[in-house]
């Protein structure tokens, strides 16, 4: 893990191509721009449902970033609300599937579960994690959003966000190592 | 006889309302910068100045530091004298949390029923502690609760044998599973005692406790500081990063119990534990 070297910046540009999963390290922090799309609880279960029945995506999952976030409303000439992760972990039910069908770069905030990390690992896929609770300094990194899907799901329905360096931290990468897990190992029990 | 307007209940709670979820309280801020220079690990001081950032902003532009608002909690403490005229107590407490969320740009987050889901869409109805008192008050604490931190809080009824070390190892249990999901660093309500609905709303209450006063009862005030050693020993650290910082505080509330109990409640708060009180 790589704790200490955080003197450089490093930029990442979404959609992401496998080269540059490879590269990322859990407990690397770096920014991400680019095109993001939010979604959570319920878009991830309407998701799930029209996977099923064979239906076509809202958006093209190839390389895309999947952010986990219902945001606040967004004040006059803001384009978002204050906007952070929530748990990743709500997502796990619907995650794999996901992922199989190509929609495995992810940002939210928690551990996930063992199947999702073997999927990413099948799939070369990264979870990211934001800073749970930094929502006012985050909306600040959004400088266009729009509803591409499911509007009636209110804060819950799926944006297309264009972001600039939005700060996160690989905390679990294809080849499974979790960050959340290596911390603990490092600080814990001192 | 002191009387309430409850038209002023709804205008305070509106305010309170938008205050919880944008300003961070003076302690918490504070607990933010001596941790920022206690900490070891790299990754946890650049979140913490991250949290420390985010307060700032959120407070000058009066937006809210979570995207959760989460669900309201309002503790009201009344005289037994007080009255209230001019509405339902009860109303006028909830049409504050409507005009409050709508007025602050706080995200609605509440659904009417648990099985069905569907959004009030005004982050109605709030859930509302009475508490009835000789002198003659009317005050209001509002707080927030996001369900990052709600949904790893837990409650489990002790046998009186298990003891302040049965209670320790629940606390720890509980804040060891809950990892980086409830944004740690975290601040810990500890509710022990009582029946399990006493036990579960002391835990809920320990969390207002400014950060920087003591617990009255000195056996207690040890327990916390305990905890607090042993809390931070589990290298959680910031945002589940890692590190020395995973609680900010603990705080503990006790009532009398039954022969035959011990329970006890952990009510995990976020690292903005948000709260903002005002009276009438």
């Amino acid at each position: 893990m790589n704790l200490s070297d955080m003197t450089e910046k490093r930029i990442l540009q979404a959609p992401f191509t496998d080269e540059t999963i490879r590269t990322l390290k859990a407990g690397d922090m770096v920014y991400i721009s680019g095109t993001v799309y939010t979604a959570r609880d319920a878009a991830h279960k309407r998701l799930a449902e029209m996977l099923e029945r064979g239906e076509a995506m809202p958006f093209d999952f190839s390389g895309q970033a999947v952010y986990y976030a219902g945001p606040a409303p967004a004040k006059p000439g803001k384009p978002i609300g204050s906007v952070g992760p929530t748990t990743g972990g709500r997502m796990d039910a619907y995650s794999p599937t996901l992922i199989a069908n190509g929609l495995k770069v992810m940002i939210g905030k928690g551990t996930r579960s063992a199947e999702v990390i073997d999927a990413m690992k099948t799939h070369t896929g990264v979870y990211f994690a934001a800073i749970g609770g930094a929502a006012a300094l985050m909306a600040k990194c959004v400088k266009s959003a729009e509803i591409i899907a499911f509007d009636e799901l209110g804060t819950e329905a799926v944006r297309k966000l264009e972001v600039k360096e939005l700060p996160v931290v690989v905390a679990i990468d294809c080849r499974g190592n979790d960050m959340y897990k290596l911390a603990r190992e490092i600080y814990g029990n001192k | 006889m002191k009387q309430i307007k409850a038209s002023d209940i709804t205008a305070l709670v509106e305010r309170l309302c938008i205050e919880a979820c944008c300003v961070i309280t003076d302690d918490i801020n504070n607990k933010f910068k001596s941790s920022l220079q206690a900490e070891t690990s790299p990754l946890g001081k650049e979140i913490l100045s991250t949290l420390i950032e985010n307060a700032r902003i959120a407070r000058e532009e009066r937006s809210p530091m979570c995207q959760d608002t989460g669900m309201t909690v309002v503790f009201v403490r009344m005289g037994q004298n007080v009255q209230i005229v001019g509405g339902f107590i009860e109303d006028a407490i909830n049409q504050g949390v409507r005009q409050g969320y709508e007025k602050g740009y706080l995200r609605k987050s509440v659904v009417k029923d648990p099985i069905h889901r569907e959004n009030t869409k005004d982050n109605t109805p709030a859930v509302i502690h009475y508490e009835i008192v000789p002198e003659d008050v009317f005050h209001i604490t509002v707080s927030p609760k996001g369900f990052g931190s709600e949904n790893k809080s837990a409650l489990k009824m002790l046998t009186p044998s298990e003891g302040v070390e049965g209670v320790k190892r629940f606390v720890l249990e509980t804040i060891s599973a809950a990892g980086g999901n409830p944004c740690p660093p975290i601040i810990v309500g500890v509710g022990i005692g009582g029946t399990m609905e006493k036990a579960a709303y002391l835990s809920k209450k320990a969390l207002l406790r400014p950060l920087d006063t003591q617990n009255l009862n000195p056996a207690l005030a040890d327990l916390e500081a305990e905890l607090l050693t042993e809390i931070n020993k589990l290298g959680i650290g910031p945002a589940g990063f890692g590190g020395i910082t995973t609680a900010l505080g603990v705080n503990i509330l006790t009532y009398a119990t039954h022969i035959a109990g011990l329970p006890v409640s952990v009510n995990i708060g976020c690292h903005a534990t948000r709260h903002a009180e005002g009276e009438l």
